[in-house]
C-alpha cells in the first residue's frame, strides 16, 4: 500500500478503502479538541497591522464561520492558518498560533507540510487548466501517488464527497475549465478533499455563486463536517447562522490614531457558539452588525 | 516534533518538517538550474563588454572619431587617422532613417489602434506588422537594393531607406501598446468638448503616450545603428566622409566592423574593436535614455 | 468623433439644420495619412517579394526544380544549388535553438516565479544589454576570440570521440575549425536568449496568481506549482516565443557570417565549416554578377519566405494561446 514516504503523521495516512473513511485514524478524541491555539496573533503588513493581537481556539470538526465588515482582516487571518500569507513579500505573523499543539511558524514547520495538512478553497474557483480527472489528481501525485488504480479511486472518493461525482463522471477528461461555476467551486473542494487534509479552510466560496448553487455547498459543508474541520469566511450572515457551530465577529479597531484614515487595523471583538453571537451578543458592535446597523 | 505512533485515546503533535526526500530536492535542484541558466547567458555578456572595452578604448580618441580612414594597410593611428567618415556615416543614415520610420511608424499605430478598431484590415495590419519584425536584415538590404540601388545606385539615402524597413514595425508594434495603455476616458472628454477626431488623437492621446512612444523609437534607433547587412547592399563601403546623403556610396560604422573583422592587415583590428567601442557607447547610450525616459515620462505603463 | 453632415428635410432656400458640420479637410487628411502609413506594411511586404522574384527569375528559371534542390555550389561552373546554405541555416539554428531554449525558460522562470521584484528587474536590465549589443559586435567577438579559441576544443573532442560511431560523425574530425556550425549556433543562441526570454516572461507573468494559490493551497513546492499551474496556461505563448527565436536565429547575417566558415558543404560534422543563407548572400555579393547574383537574390527570397511562414505560425500559437487564456 502506498504511503507517501516523507510523511510521518500522527494521524494522518492515505486511507486504504474507497468508501473515504480513514481507517488509519484513531478514535475520535471527545468533541471539542482544539485544532487551532491562536495566541496574541498579530499580521503585518509590512509596516502596515493588518489586524491585532487575535486569541482564539478553533475546534475540531466544527464549522467556524468569521464574519465582520470589509477590510477588517477576516481572510487575513484565515491565510495565515494554512502560511498562504508567506507568499505575500513583507508579510509577518507576530504572536503563536498552534496547529494540534505544533507551533505552525516554528522555524523547522515547513509551508507545504502544513499546507498539506490545512486545505484552501478560494472566493473564486480556480480549476487548473486540466483535466477534470487531472485536476484532482495533482494533489496526491505531488505526494508520490502514481498507481492508477490508487488515482481513481481517490478521484471517484473526492467528487463524491463533494457531490459532484454523478455530474462528471462520465466526463473526467473534459477541462476542468468548462464547468459552471458551482460545479467549478465544488471541483476545487474536491481536488482540496483529494489530499486528505485535517483541516479546509474557505474564504467566501460563495460568494460568486448563484443562490442554488450556494444551498449545495452549505449541503456539502454539514455533511463533510465529521470528517474535517472547516473555517469559513463569510460575508452573508445568514449563510453563518446556517451552517457554523460557532463565529468569530471581527471588526475594525477603535481609532487606535486619529488622522490615520487610511490604516484599518482588524481586531476580534466577539468569538462565541452561534447562538450566542446572533441571538445574545455580548459586545454592542458585533449587536450592531448582526442587526444590520453597520458593516 | 516527533509524531509517530498512533496511541488511541492519545493525540499526537503533527510533524510539521519538509516533507523531505525527493521533492524538496527537485524543487531546489531546478531552482539551481535557473540560476544556472542566468549565469549562462550572463557570462558572454561580461566577456564581451570587458574585451571590446579593453581592446577598442586603447583606440579611442578624438583623432580616432574624426580622422579620415586610412588606407587598409596602415596601422591605427597612420597620419592622423581614425574612424571619422564612418562615425559620420552612421550618425546620418540612421538619423535619416529615424526620420522617415519614427513618424510612419507612429502615424500606424494611431490607424491601427484609434482608426482602425477592430476591422479586418486593422488586424491585418498589425499581425502583418508583427510578422514584419522577423524579416531578416539581409533580406530588407536586397530588397532596397532591387527596388532602388539597381536604378538609382548607391548612396546612403538607400541605406537609410533599409534601416528604415527594418525600424518600421518594431516602431509600430512598441508605439501601438503605449496607445493602448491610455485610458479611453481621456478620449471621451475630449471628444464631448467636440474635438474631431484628430485633434483627439494628436492632442491628447499622443502626448498621453509620448513618453513610452519615445522611448520605444529610441531603442529602434539603437537596433539600427548596430546594424550591418542592410549597408552592404545599399552603401557599398567606401572610406572617405560624405555628407551627401543622397549621392555617392558612404561608410557606417558597423559596415566598417565588418570590413575590418576580414581583413588580414595589421591595424585593422585595431580599427574594429575602436569601431566596436563607439557603436556599443552609441547603443549603450540610446538605451539608458530610453529607460530614463519610460521612469520618469511615462505616464501610464502595464 | 465627426458628425456626419445631416440631410435634412428638402428647404428649398432656407437655413442647414443647426447641427449640421463638414468633417474639416485636416480631420479627414489625418485619417487618410494614418490610413497610408498602416498600409505601408502591406505594401512593403508585398514588393519584398515582387521584387526580390523579379530580378531572381533569372536563376529560378535556369535552375529549375532539381537544381534546386541539390547542393552543389560552384560559381565557376555555373552551379547554383542552394541546399547546403538552407542545410547551414537550419542546423546552425537548431543547435542554437537546443542551447537557448532551456536557459531562455530557466531564466524566465527565475524572473517571473522565483526571485523577488527588486532582484529580478536589474537582472532584466542585463539581459536587455544583452539584447542591445549589435550583431556585428558580436560576430567581431566570435571571429576574434572565440573561434581561435574553441578551435583547439574543438580539435581536442574530435579526437577524443575518434572511432565511437554517432559521435564521432557529428563531433569527429579530421577537419574540425573553429569557425563552424556548431561555433555560428553558439553565437546565435546568445543572441536569440534575450528575444526569447522577454517574450517568454510576458507570457508567463499573464498567468492568474489565483491558480498558481490553488496550487500552493495543495502543499505544492514551487517547482510543482510552476508545473501544476503556470505551465499549462503558458505553454503555448513559450512555443510561439521559441518559434519566434528561430526565425530570428534563421535570418541572422552578420554573427553567422562571421563565424560559420565558408564552405558550402552538407556534412553531419558540427565541428567543421559551414554557410547559411544569410551568411552567403552577405559574404558573396559584392563580386558577384548576372546568374551567379540572381541566385544570390533567390536565397533571399527563399530566407524571406521561410522567416515569414516561420513568424506566421509563431504568431498564430502565440494569439491562439492569448486567446485561451483571456476566455478561461
Amino acid at each position: 500500500m502506498e504511503q507517501p514516504q516523507n510523511e510521518v503523521t500522527a494521524k494522518l495516512t492515505v486511507p486504504q478503502t474507497a468508501t473515504g473513511t480513514r481507517p488509519g485514524s484513531q478514535p475520535r478524541p471527545q468533541a471539542g479538541a482544539t485544532v487551532f491555539d491562536l495566541d496574541k496573533v498579530s499580521v503585518y503588513y509590512g509596516a502596515f497591522r493588518a489586524v491585532t493581537e487575535v486569541s482564539m481556539n478553533i475546534h475540531e470538526n466544527e464549522i467556524t464561520a468569521f464574519i465582520g465588515p470589509s477590510g477588517c482582516g477576516k481572510t487575513t487571518v484565515l491565510r495565515s492558518l494554512n502560511r498562504m500569507n508567506d507568499l505575500i513579500p513583507g508579510a509577518r505573523v507576530e504572536g503563536k498560533i498552534r496547529y494540534r499543539g505544533a507551533g505552525l511558524y516554528d522555524v523547522q514547520a515547513s509551508p507545504t507540510a502544513v499546507r498539506r495538512r490545512i486545505g484552501m478553497v478560494f472566493q473564486k474557483a480556480n480549476p487548473f487548466p486540466k483535466s477534470i480527472y487531472d485536476n484532482i489528481a495533482y494533489g496526491p501525485r505531488i505526494n508520490g501517488i502514481r498507481s492508477k488504480s490508487r488515482l481513481d479511486e481517490i478521484v471517484e472518493t473526492s467528487l463524491r464527497h463533494a457531490a459532484l461525482w454523478d455530474e462528471v463522471k462520465d466526463r473526467l477528461g473534459k477541462s476542468g475549465l468548462g464547468l459552471s461555476g458551482g460545479q467549478a467551486q465544488r471541483l476545487c473542494i474536491a481536488r482540496t478533499l483529494a489530499v486528505e487534509p485535517d483541516v479546509v479552510l474557505m474564504d467566501e466560496p460563495c460568494s460568486a455563486l448563484d443562490p442554488i448553487a450556494t444551498g449545495r455547498i452549505e449541503d456539502l459543508m454539514q455533511e463533510i463536517k465529521s470528517r474535517y474541520t472547516i473555517v469559513i469566511v463569510t460575508h452573508n450572515m445568514q449563510q453563518a447562522t446556517r451552517v457554523s457551530d460557532r463565529t468569530a465577529f471581527f471588526s475594525v479597531l477603535r481609532n487606535e490614531q486619529p488622522g490615520r484614515s487610511d490604516t484599518r487595523t482588524g481586531v476580534l471583538v466577539e468569538y462565541d457558539r452561534t447562538v450566542n453571537i446572533f441571538d445574545n451578543p455580548r459586545d454592542e458592535r458585533t449587536q450592531a452588525y448582526v442587526t444590520g446597523r453597520m458593516g | 516534533m516527533a509524531g509517530t505512533a498512533v496511541n488511541p485515546g492519545r493525540q499526537s503533535v503533527p510533524d510539521l518538517r519538509e516533507p523531505a526526500g525527493w521533492r524538496r530536492a527537485k524543487n531546489q535542484i531546478m531552482t539551481g538550474l535557473m540560476g544556472l541558466a542566468f549565469l549562462i547567458i550572463v557570462v558572454p555578456l561580461v566577456l564581451v563588454l570587458y574585451l571590446v572595452v579593453q581592446k577598442g578604448i586603447g583606440a579611442i580618441s578624438w583623432q580616432f572619431l574624426s580622422g579620415p580612414i586610412p588606407p587598409n594597410v596602415m596601422p591605427l593611428g597612420f597620419n592622423g587617422s581614425g574612424m571619422g567618415p564612418a562615425v559620420v556615416g552612421t550618425l546620418e543614415i540612421t538619423g535619416f532613417a529615424a526620420l522617415m520610420a519614427i513618424p510612419l511608424g507612429v502615424l500606424g499605430a494611431v490607424y491601427i489602434n484609434e482608426y482602425g478598431g477592430r476591422s479586418m484590415l486593422s488586424r491585418v495590419i498589425s499581425f502583418m506588422a508583427d510578422v514584419m519584425t522577423g524579416v531578416p536584415s539581409v533580406v530588407m538590404g536586397l530588397f532596397i537594393y532591387t527596388i532602388w540601388v539597381l536604378h538609382f545606385g548607391y548612396s546612403g539615402l538607400a541605406g537609410s531607406f533599409a534601416l528604415a524597413c527594418l525600424m518600421l514595425p518594431i516602431i509600430i508594434r512598441s508605439s501601438f501598446e503605449m496607445l493602448r495603455l491610455v485610458p479611453d476616458n481621456l478620449r471621451q472628454g475630449s471628444y464631448a468638448l467636440g474635438a474631431t477626431k484628430s485633434r483627439v488623437t494628436l492632442t491628447v492621446v499622443l502626448p498621453a503616450a509620448v513618453g513610452g512612444i519615445v522611448s520605444g523609437c529610441l531603442l529602434a534607433v539603437a537596433r539600427a545603428a548596430g546594424e550591418t547587412a542592410p549597408l552592404l547592399f545599399t552603401i557599398l563601403t567606401v572610406e572617405s566622409t560624405n555628407t551627401n546623403l543622397f549621392s555617392g556610396a558612404n561608410t557606417a560604422l558597423s559596415a566598417q566592423i565588418f570590413a575590418n573583422a576580414t581583413s588580414p592587415y595589421v591595424g585593422a583590428e585595431a580599427r574594429a574593436w575602436g569601431a566596436a567601442l563607439t557603436l556599443i557607447v552609441i547603443a549603450f547610450v540610446l538605451m539608458i535614455v530610453a529607460r530614463i525616459i519610460t521612469a520618469r515620462f511615462t505616464r501610464y505603463s502595464r | 468623433m465627426s458628425t456626419v453632415v445631416k440631410a435634412g428635410p428638402a428647404h428649398a432656400a432656407g437655413p442647414a439644420h443647426p447641427l449640421a458640420h463638414r468633417r474639416p479637410l485636416g480631420d479627414r487628411g489625418f485619417a487618410l495619412l494614418a490610413l497610408i502609413a498602416g498600409l505601408l506594411v502591406l505594401v512593403i511586404l508585398v514588393l519584398i517579394a515582387v521584387s526580390t522574384a523579379q530580378q531572381s527569375a533569372n536563376w529560378f528559371s535556369s535552375v529549375g526544380l532539381s537544381g534546386f534542390f541539390s547542393a552543389t555550389w560552384n560559381v565557376s561552373a555555373n552551379k547554383f544549388g542552394p541546399m547546403a546554405f538552407v542545410y547551414g541555416t537550419v542546423i546552425s539554428s537548431i543547435i542554437a535553438l537546443i542551447i537557448s531554449v532551456p536557459v531562455s525558460i530557466g531564466i524566465s522562470l527565475l524572473l517571473t516565479e522565483v526571485l523577488p521584484r527588486r532582484v529580478a528587474r536589474p537582472i532584466v536590465y542585463v539581459i536587455d544589454l544583452l539584447a542591445v549589443v549589435p550583431s556585428v559586435v558580436w560576430g567581431l567577438w566570435g571571429i576574434l576570440i572565440l573561434v581561435p579559441w574553441l578551435q583547439k576544443i574543438y580539435g581536442d573532442i574530435a579526437s577524443g570521440v575518434k572511432g565511437i560511431p554517432v559521435l564521432d560523425s557529428l563531433f569527429g574530425g579530421p577537419n574540425t575549425s573553429g569557425a563552424s556550425f556548431f561555433t555560428a549556433g553558439i553565437i546565435l543562441a546568445i543572441m536569440i536568449t534575450p528575444i526569447i526570454t522577454s517574450l517568454s516572461r510576458e507570457v508567463i507573468a499573464t498567468v492568474p496568481s489565483i491558480d498558481k494559490e490553488g496550487a500552493y493551497a495543495l502543499g505544492a513546492t514551487r517547482w510543482e506549482m510552476i508545473r501544476g499551474a503556470v505551465w499549462p496556461h503558458s505553454q503555448g505563448g513559450v512555443v510561439g516565443a521559441i518559434l519566434i527565436g528561430l526565425g530570428r536565429a534563421m535570418g541572422e547575417t552578420i554573427a553567422a557570417a562571421l563565424v560559420i566558415g565558408d564552405s558550402p558543404e552538407v556534412t553531419s560534422h558540427l565541428f567543421y565549416s559551414g554557410f547559411s543563407m544569410p551568411a552567403a548572400i552577405a559574404l558573396e555579393f559584392g563580386e558577384a554578377s548576372g546568374e551567379f547574383r540572381s541566385a544570390l537574390i533567390g536565397i533571399g527570397l527563399l530566407l524571406f519566405v521561410i522567416t515569414l511562414v516561420v513568424n506566421l505560425f509563431a504568431r498564430v500559437i502565440v494569439e491562439r494561446s492569448a486567446r485561451k487564456m483571456r476566455g478561461a
